[in-house]
C-alpha cells in the first residue's frame, strides 16, 4: 500500500509543525509554508509522517492511501 | 430533410435535426447568427433564428441520456478556459447519487473578455436555452445563473427574458439569476459553489469537486455560458452539424475577444483551430507592429509575434506552442509597448485579487508582483530576472485552486517571449516601452470603468 501527502492550502496557517516532524518531506518557504519535496510517502516514513499530520494544530496535512 | 443539406462533403445532420424544421447553415456564424446590431434578441427573433426549443421528454430518442450522448458525440469542450469535454462532466452529474444542479456561469472574471457579456446581453435565450437542456439531460431540480452582482442592467433585462419565458412555459426548472461579488477568484466553479451554498465566494479545497459534491451536496455541473449556447445548438441540430466545421480533435466554432493594437476590437465567432494570426486578421489587423500576442488572457501566455501567427486557435495546439487557449481572448502587443512593464500590472492585479486564504498565494503573489514590478521598472542591477524566476518556482501549483499558477505561467510566458528585453531591463534598466500608456486592462486603473 502506498500512502501519499497533501496540505490543505487554506486550512494551513504555517505553524511550521511539519517540517519539524518530517524534514525528510517537508521544508518550509520564506513564509513559513510547507513545501513538499516528494508527495508519496517511503514506508520507513509512514509513521512519522502520520505523526506530523496528527500534530498539525490545524489538521492540514493530510496522509492518504495512493489511488 | 437533413440528408444532403449543404455544407462541407460528407457531413448530414442527425436525425435529432428533425426535432425542429429549421435547416441548419452548416457555416459561421453560428452562435451569433441571430445577433443585432442595435438590440437584444427577443425571444420571438431568437426563435425565429435558432428555431423553437427542441422537446427532449423521458423515452425513446428524446430520453435525458440520449441528450448527453449527443453532446458526447459533437466533441463540445468547456468555453471557459479549461476546455474539459462537456459531455463526460455531464455524464458523470448526471450519474450521481440524487436530483442534480446547474450553474451556468456567466460571472467572466477575466479584464479582457467580454464573449459572456455579449452573449447575456444580445442573445440572452441561448443561454436560457441551454441551461433548460443542461438541466433536462442531467436530471437537475435546480438550476442558477450567475454573474456579477454590480450588473443591475444586465441582472434586470434576464429577469425580463426569464419572465417572457415562464409564460411560454419554456423553462420546468426555474432558473435562478444570481449575483456573485466582482471579484476575479469568485467566478472560479468551487467559489460559485460556496456562494451558492451561503458561504464566501471564494475557491474550495477540492475533493470534493461540484460534480461529486457541489451546491447543496448535490452533484453539480458547472458550465460556462458559451458552453450552454453551444449545446444550445447542438440539441437543435445534432452532433454531425456541430462538427462540421473545426478540427476533428477540437470541433466546432468559439467565441474570442481580440484586443489590444487592432483595428476593430471586438467579440469574433470562429472555426476552432483558426491560425492566431487569421484571427488578428479577422479584427482589421495589427494597428502597428505586433511584438507578441496575449492568448488565453491572464491566465494564458504571452507568444512572439512571429511564432504566435500560424498556432491554431485549439486547446492542445497552444499548449504545445506553449501558450494556452483559455477563454478565447488574443491581446496585440504593439513593438513600441514594453512586455515586461505590461506582465507587471497584470501580476500586481492578480495578487491583490488573491483570496487571502492560501499562504504562498497570500504572501507570494506580492512577492512575485514586487520582483516583477523591480525589473519592469528598475532593473539595471542584474538580480531582478532572477528573482522573478525563483519566486515563480516557489509559487507555483501550491494553491486550492490555480490563480497563482495562472500568474506563475504569465510570468515565465514573459520571460520567455520578451527573453532579450528582460536581459536589456535587468542589466541596464526600462527599455522605452515602459512609457507608454498601458494596454491591458487592469480593473481599478482610472480608465477602467
Amino acid at each position: 500500500m502506498n500512502y501519499e501527502l497533501r496540505v490543505n492550502p487554506i486550512a494551513c496557517d504555517g505553524h511550521g509543525m511539519c517540517a519539524e516532524l518530517l524534514p525528510e518531506i517537508i521544508e518550509l518557504d520564506p513564509w513559513g509554508y510547507p513545501i513538499l519535496v516528494s508527495t508519496s510517502v517511503p514506508r520507513s516514513l509512514l509513521d512519522h509522517a502520520k505523526r506530523a499530520a496528527a500534530a498539525c494544530p490545524t489538521l492540514a496535512l493530510l496522509v492518504n492511501k495512493a489511488r | 430533410m437533413a440528408a444532403g443539406h449543404g455544407g462541407p462533403a460528407g457531413y448530414t445532420v442527425t436525425e435529432l435535426a428533425l426535432l425542429t424544421d429549421r435547416q441548419p447553415d452548416l457555416g459561421l456564424p453560428r452562435l451569433l447568427a441571430g445577433i443585432s446590431y442595435y438590440d437584444v434578441a427577443g425571444l420571438r427573433d431568437h426563435e425565429q433564428q435558432y428555431g423553437p426549443l427542441p422537446l427532449w421528454g423521458t423515452s425513446g430518442r428524446r430520453r435525458p441520456g440520449r441528450l448527453i450522448d449527443v453532446v458526447d458525440a459533437s466533441g463540445l469542450t468547456g468555453r471557459g478556459g479549461a476546455g474539459f469535454p462537456t459531455g463526460r462532466k455531464m455524464r458523470s452529474v448526471a450519474s450521481g447519487p440524487g436530483a442534480a444542479v446547474v450553474v451556468a456561469n456567466g460571472a467572466e472574471g477575466e479584464p479582457a473578455s467580454c464573449k459572456d457579456r455579449l452573449l447575456l446581453t444580445r442573445l440572452p435565450h441561448l443561454v436560457l436555452d441551454g441551461i433548460t437542456l443542461a438541466a433536462h439531460a442531467v436530471g437537475a431540480r435546480e438550476a442558477y445563473l450567475c454573474l456579477h452582482g454590480q450588473e443591475t442592467e444586465l441582472l434586470n433585462a434576464l429577469d425580463e427574458a426569464l419572465a417572457q419565458r415562464s409564460r411560454a412555459g419554456l423553462d420546468p426548472v426555474p432558473i435562478q439569476l444570481t449575483g456573485i461579488p466582482g471579484r476575479y477568484v469568485a467566478s472560479e466553479q468551487s467559489s460559485i459553489v460556496q456562494y451558492l451554498n451561503g458561504g464566501p465566494a471564494k475557491p474550495t479545497f477540492s475533493p470534493p469537486r461540484p460534480h461529486q459534491r457541489g451546491v447543496h451536496g448535490r452533484p453539480t455541473l458547472v458550465n460556462n455560458v458559451e458552453t450552454l449556447a453551444h449545446l444550445a445548438l447542438i440539441a437543435r441540430f445534432g452532433d454531425r452539424w456541430f462538427r462540421g466545421i473545426g478540427p476533428p480533435s477540437a470541433p466546432g466554432s468559439t467565441l474570442v475577444t481580440v484586443s489590444g493594437a487592432v483595428r476593430r476590437p471586438g467579440v469574433y465567432e470562429i472555426e476552432m483551430g483558426t491560425p492566431a494570426g487569421q484571427v488578428v486578421t479577422l479584427a482589421g489587423g495589427a494597428a502597428e507592429r505586433p511584438a507578441a500576442l496575449l492568448v488565453g488572457g491572464y491566465f494564458g501566455a504571452w507568444l512572439p509575434a512571429r511564432a504566435a501567427w500560424p498556432v491554431p486557435m485549439s486547446h492542445a495546439a497552444l499548449k504545445a506552442a506553449g501558450g494556452a487557449m483559455g477563454a478565447g481572448m488574443v491581446i496585440v502587443l504593439p513593438v513600441s509597448s514594453c512586455g515586461l512593464a505590461e506582465t507587471a500590472r497584470v501580476v500586481r492585479y492578480l495578487a491583490d485579487e488573491n483570496a487571502g486564504q492560501c499562504g504562498p498565494c497570500m504572501f507570494g503573489l506580492p512577492a512575485l508582483a514586487d520582483a516583477m514590478a523591480d525589473l519592469a521598472y528598475q532593473g539595471g542591477r542584474g538580480r531582478a530576472l532572477e528573482r522573478v524566476a525563483s519566486l515563480a518556482g516557489l509559487v507555483a501549483g501550491r494553491g486550492a485552486c490555480r490563480h497563482p499558477d495562472g500568474a506563475v505561467q504569465l510570468v515565465r510566458s514573459a520571460l520567455r517571449a520578451f527573453e532579450s528585453d528582460a536581459r536589456w531591463h535587468d542589466h541596464r534598466g526600462p527599455c522605452p516601452g515602459v512609457a507608454r500608456a498601458p494596454l491591458l486592462p487592469v480593473p481599478g486603473d482610472a480608465d477602467w470603468d
